[in-house]
């Protein structure tokens, strides 16, 4: 039997500018679920709330209202209102975010940047640098560049990194926010043969991708977010 | 919004230890002045707090009660390291000197603060140990070359003096005094402001490193988002000695719910 994974019920998220005195509403009301080993494909156009609910469901958002029940190998938890403490831990252990911006700290070298979620969970560091160089192999990064410092990568490379840390841990839910864009094709079809991998061992996902096609096989399900208002949120603001 | 509702949205679930520093209800004044206003903060084990504010928002003031060297008019504080658990605003001198220099380390922004600017850096950091109780003059060496070592301090200017010493160096004499003894709870006062960029990353790549290899609870203060933004897991936002929001750094900067949170995220360059 597929266990569920994740059940989204009422979701709802706006943004209360302050400076505005406006507030912008991203969506409301969005149901569905996931179940283990599930690929979800979220369709809409530009601006519609597709990464907007994707970072909601991790907490990078706050969502305003509805649940976000996550079936977590520890017990039940809904993470529209969970601790701050709670999702730290269920993020570093169980729940993976993919994005196409690489978080890297400076000077820190790519292949520690890779290892650093295995080092973390407790893999020998050296253990932990093997599979690091393996998945930038697998990704297409040129081993010249293991040792260099992502920060002055380009876009493409940078993305390559990125997904390398992303996957390298075996996540019970994997939420996609256009991990294709800006990849060549080589690394777009080395991630599209990893997530056929990992579906295959259960990690429910859902993702939004600049080239759906690439996924097209892996899509069990489609999920389209239809606009709820004509206001919509200026650019995000990266810090 | 209550004070504890500004602190967590619902209690953990998951997470069944008890936070590592609990302080509750800390008010102070100064004259007329309210430097702090019914703050409460907790941190768990391995936990990065960071504190963001502007300048007088009391960020530094509730660093230096998290160390006991300062204290408030009222409120509790209590850090989870033995059996009993006191107020530590309550216990005497001699036992919040213990406290000092066995289970807190401290990193100032001006190393003048921390350290003994004349004195070789080796006995800088052993002077901690000395105050520990280590005699043997051959572990005092060992023991402040290894955290000089983890501190990635170069080991051939262990007996230079701090004050001939570049600002990022004496950070690192700063940190290898602070974790000598292995505390409980690592502070940090904006540990890399005034450094050149170049060498405040490599400052924050050691500090970084030394945090999760040996799980230490930090709680860094800084008025650079970028610094918390790259050390934290949890950050709390102060203004005028008030809380004003908390929450996952990445929650913070990219939705943050406070007026004063969104001015100061917005000002980022």
């Amino acid at each position: 039997m597929t266990e569920a994974v994740l059940n989204v019920s009422g979701l709802t998220k706006s943004f209360q500018m302050h400076h505005l005195d406006n507030t912008l509403h991203a969506f409301r009301d969005v149901n569905f679920s996931l179940k283990q080993g599930e690929f979800v494909l979220l369709k809409g156009p530009n601006g519609v709330g597709k990464s907007t609910l994707l970072r909601t469901i991790y907490r990078t958002y706050l969502p305003v209202d509805g649940k976000v029940m996550f079936h977590s190998a520890r017990g039940d938890i809904d993470l529209a209102n969970a601790a701050d403490i709670d999702v730290a831990l269920l993020r570093a252990e169980e729940i993976g975010f993919v994005t196409q911006f690489l978080v890297a700290r400076p000077r820190v070298a790519a292949e520690d940047i890779v290892a650093e979620p295995l080092r973390l969970a407790g893999v020998a560091p050296e253990d932990a640098l093997d599979q690091a160089r393996h998945w930038l192999n697998v990704f297409g990064v040129k081993e010249k560049l293991w040792k260099a410092y992502p920060t002055t990568f380009s876009g493409g490379e940078q993305q390559k990194v990125n997904l390398a840390r992303a996957l390298i841990l075996p996540r019970r839910l994997l939420l996609l926010d256009e991990p294709t864009a800006s990849l060549d094709a080589g690394a777009r079809a080395a991630l599209t043969k990893r997530l056929d991998e990992l579906k295959k061992e259960g990690v429910a996902m859902i993702g939004v991708f600049h080239h759906p096609g690439d996924v097209a096989e892996l899509v069990d399900r489609t999920i389209e977010l239809t606009m709820v208002s004509e206001e919509r949120r200026p650019a995000d603001v990266a810090v | 919004m209550s004070v504890d509702m500004k602190l967590e949205r619902s209690a953990p679930q998951f997470i069944t230890h008890e936070p590592l520093l609990h302080m509750t209800n800390i008010s102070k004044r100064y004259g007329d002045v309210v430097a702090l206003d019914q703050v409460g903060a907790k941190v768990y084990p391995g936990e990065v707090l960071g504190i963001v504010g502007e300048s007088g928002s009391g960020k530094s003031t509730l660093l230096r009660m998290m160390n006991v060297q300062e204290l408030p008019d009222k409120g509790t504080y209590h850090l989870d390291i033995e059996t009993e658990k006191p107020n530590l605003f309550d216990v005497d001198r001699y036992a919040r000197l213990q406290l000092q220099s066995r289970h807190i380390g401290i990193v100032y922004q001006n190393p003048h603060q921390g350290l003994l600017m004349k004195h070789t850096s080796s006995g800088n950091v052993a002077e901690r140990l000395l105050i520990a109780g280590e005699r043997s003059f051959a572990n005092l060496r060992a023991k402040a070359s290894d955290a000089l070592d983890a501190s990635e301090f170069p080991l051939e200017r262990m007996d230079a003096p701090p004050i001939e010493l570049s600002g990022g160096m004496q950070q690192r004499v700063q940190l290898a005094k602070a974790i000598a003894l292995e505390p409980a709870l690592l502070l940090l006062d904006e540990p890399t402001t005034g450094l050149d960029v170049s060498v405040q990353a490599l400052v924050l790549d050691t500090l970084k490193r030394l945090q999760q290899d040996r799980k230490i609870t930090m709680v860094i203060v800084s008025h650079d988002l970028g610094v918390i933004r790259t050390m934290a897991d949890r950050v709390m936002v102060m203004r005028r000695g008030q809380v004003v929001e908390q929450g996952l750094v990445d929650q913070v900067f990219q939705d943050p719910q406070h007026a004063y949170t969104q001015q100061l995220v917005h000002a980022k360059l």
